[in-house]
């Protein structure tokens, strides 16, 4: 598989996040790298140096846009701005798909600006698919949903967290971000088996994989995104490639951040297990 | 428990201020137990409680909210010193929670709500006002719209009669005391701490700092963005008044007459004034057409 419908047919390879403390690195010794995630939010303004900088960036990078609060799975409907911003700086990157993640964060116009989880209700199915599909008529390109990590289980769940996630994806014929260091860490937190979670998901709609590292508390995981990816959350990359094919592969760090060399190091090590599945669509990506 | 409820109940509980240790409080603020409001939508597991997996969320946005104001005002964490202005924050995001989708517009209401609070500032309240409203004038001026300016043959064909717009990322101040000097030197402070990355540095002062001297003054302040840099420009009160009416909407011939109301320059040295103004404004590009005006972030403050 060298791509799907959900990220419009690209085989980006593996890529990383965009961050501040990298910016002098990648202007001054312009590195190879195959692709960088934007977050959507940090340039949904009006002018300024952040913009100049992303256009700088865009005459060099492929670039695909994550964004942060658009909040599938709110009940109050989304700021038209917010949508309006959205939709201009999609023009802007060009990006070929767009991600964001299946959770809620807002409630009658109040934000918490975290990525809070949904309970697994077809009353929740209903809502966020809805809402997943007016954002991806609006956008006019593919939407994947991202699956958060989480600390709370709700007493109102009826399913699981990968049935709920396919219910939604399948209803709203939208993409998925799969994001296996958040499988991990929801695993831990709820104590079921994360490969049982990346052999349900629906491999075809998958149109990006996150990976990052975690922090270990006495009781429970954070989603950190402050440390290496651990040899568990490889296991879990690896099934998820062996289950999807080659996919875009992305590497998030936004703690503590290393040296770029560091950071992208980190992420190329995904090519262990796209390498084993498709040596060439590897090839081809770099 | 709907979903709209669920998430109201949710939201409320998470966005309560934390403890003293920072833990969840025991109760909400109508005096119900917070562990039975957890217990209502929230099921525990084999090491946590519902109140406790409440708990992780509520401290999460409290780190996360704190943390950003703290970033666009360093200053004037400085001035009040940050055991205060943790104080102040958490007031002022329970009295103004975020309302955006983004971050960035966390702080704009701050400066005039700590008008109404000088609990949270003691004996520098007016130069913490100040402070505020300079540190959001550089968050607008940094990254709000730009419009192609008058050129100059368009500036010399204006007549009384003529309204014209702002630029909008251009911010006016009008403050209690010259504090852009000191506002500055503290972002430099912080810039040097934050490069210091493993030299051993002083934490942040829980107390004020020592400010250098500094007498009220009132002083009339434009922040704008020069390429992609922000400057302050320190005004004449009269330049600030014509400013002013220009951007409420007034004539040209309006903004001259507000400006010079009540104005000690002789009459006849003020024409010459007033085109000095707009040789600068041109030269800025501060001044644009009136028809495309938006209603955008621009700001006027005092």
């Amino acid at each position: 598989m060298s791509g799907n419908r959900f990220n419009a047919y690209q085989n980006h390879g593996v890529g990383i996040g965009l961050r501040i403390p990298h910016y002098e690195h990648i202007f001054a010794r312009k590195p190879v790298v195959d692709w960088f995630e934007v977050i959507s939010e940090n340039y949904m303004i009006d002018a300024g140096r952040p913009l100049a900088t992303l256009d700088q960036i865009l005459d060099r990078y492929r670039v695909v846009q994550h964004g942060v609060s658009m909040y599938f799975g709110s009940v109050t409907a989304p700021d038209p701005e917010h949508l309006r911003r959205l939709k201009q700086l999609t023009r802007r990157t060009k990006t070929p798909w767009l991600s964001d993640h299946l959770c809620w964060g807002s409630v009658d116009g109040t934000y918490t600006h975290d990525l809070l989880p949904l309970p697994y209700t077809w009353e929740a199915v209903h809502r966020t698919v809805e809402r997943v599909r007016m954002v991806q008529d609006y956008l006019e390109i593919p939407v994947a949903v991202e699956n958060v990590s989480s600390y709370a289980a709700f007493t109102a769940s009826e399913m699981t967290e990968w049935e709920f996630l396919t219910e939604v994806v399948e209803r709203a014929d939208c993409g998925i971000l799969l994001d296996v260091n958040n499988i991990y860490v929801s695993a831990m937190n709820h104590e079921f088996d994360p490969m049982q979670y990346v052999n349900a998901v629906p491999a075809h709609r998958v149109a990006q994989i996150h990976i990052a590292g975690h922090s270990k508390y006495e009781k429970y995981i954070l989603d950190t995104h402050d440390h290496p990816v651990i040899d568990p959350v490889w296991d879990l990359y690896a099934r998820a490639i062996e289950r999807c094919g080659p996919t875009p592969t992305l590497l998030e760090w936004d703690d503590h951040i290393p040296s770029f060399d560091e950071v992208h190091a980190e992420a190329l090590k995904a090519n262990r297990y796209l390498q084993r599945e498709a040596p060439q669509l590897v090839e081809a990506a770099s | 428990m709907n979903l709209e409820a669920m998430q109201r109940a949710m939201a409320a509980a998470v966005m309560q201020p934390l403890t003293a240790s920072e833990g969840m409080r025991a109760h909400a603020p109508d005096g119900r137990a917070m562990t039975e409001i957890a217990a209502s939508f929230i099921a525990p597991n084999s090491r946590l409680t519902a109140f406790e997996r409440l708990e992780i969320y509520n401290r999460q946005y409290w780190f996360r909210v704190l943390g950003a104001l703290a970033e666009d005002f360093p200053a004037l964490c400085a001035v009040v010193g940050s055991a205060r202005f943790e104080k102040l924050s958490v007031a002022y995001l329970t009295a103004h929670p975020s309302r955006s989708f983004t971050l960035r517009n966390l702080g704009s209401k701050l400066a005039d709500w700590l008008v109404r609070h000088s609990e949270f500032a003691g004996r520098r309240h007016a130069l913490a006002v100040d402070v505020a409203r300079i540190e959001w004038a550089f968050v607008e001026a940094f990254d709000s719209a730009e419009r192609p300016p008058l050129s100059l043959p368009q500036i010399a064909a204006l007549d009384a009669s003529s309204r014209l717009a702002l630029q909008p990322h251009l911010q006016l101040m009008a403050l209690q005391y010259p504090a852009d000097n000191l506002v500055l030197s503290l972002h430099d402070r912080e810039k040097r701490q934050a490069s210091e990355a493993g030299v051993e540095h002083e934490e942040e002062a829980a107390t004020p700092v020592k400010l250098p001297r500094l007498r009220r003054r009132p002083t009339w302040l434009a922040a704008h963005r020069v390429e992609y840099s922000v400057y302050y420009r320190r005004l004449e009160q009269e330049e600030f008044l014509m400013l002013t009416a220009l951007h409420r909407g007034g004539s040209l011939g309006q903004a001259i007459e507000d400006a010079f109301a009540q104005s000690a320059i002789p009459v006849e040295r003020r024409a010459a004034r007033v085109q000095a103004w707009f040789a600068n404004w041109a030269e800025l590009g501060w001044i644009c057409a009136a028809e495309s005006v938006s209603s955008s972030s621009q700001a006027l403050s005092s």
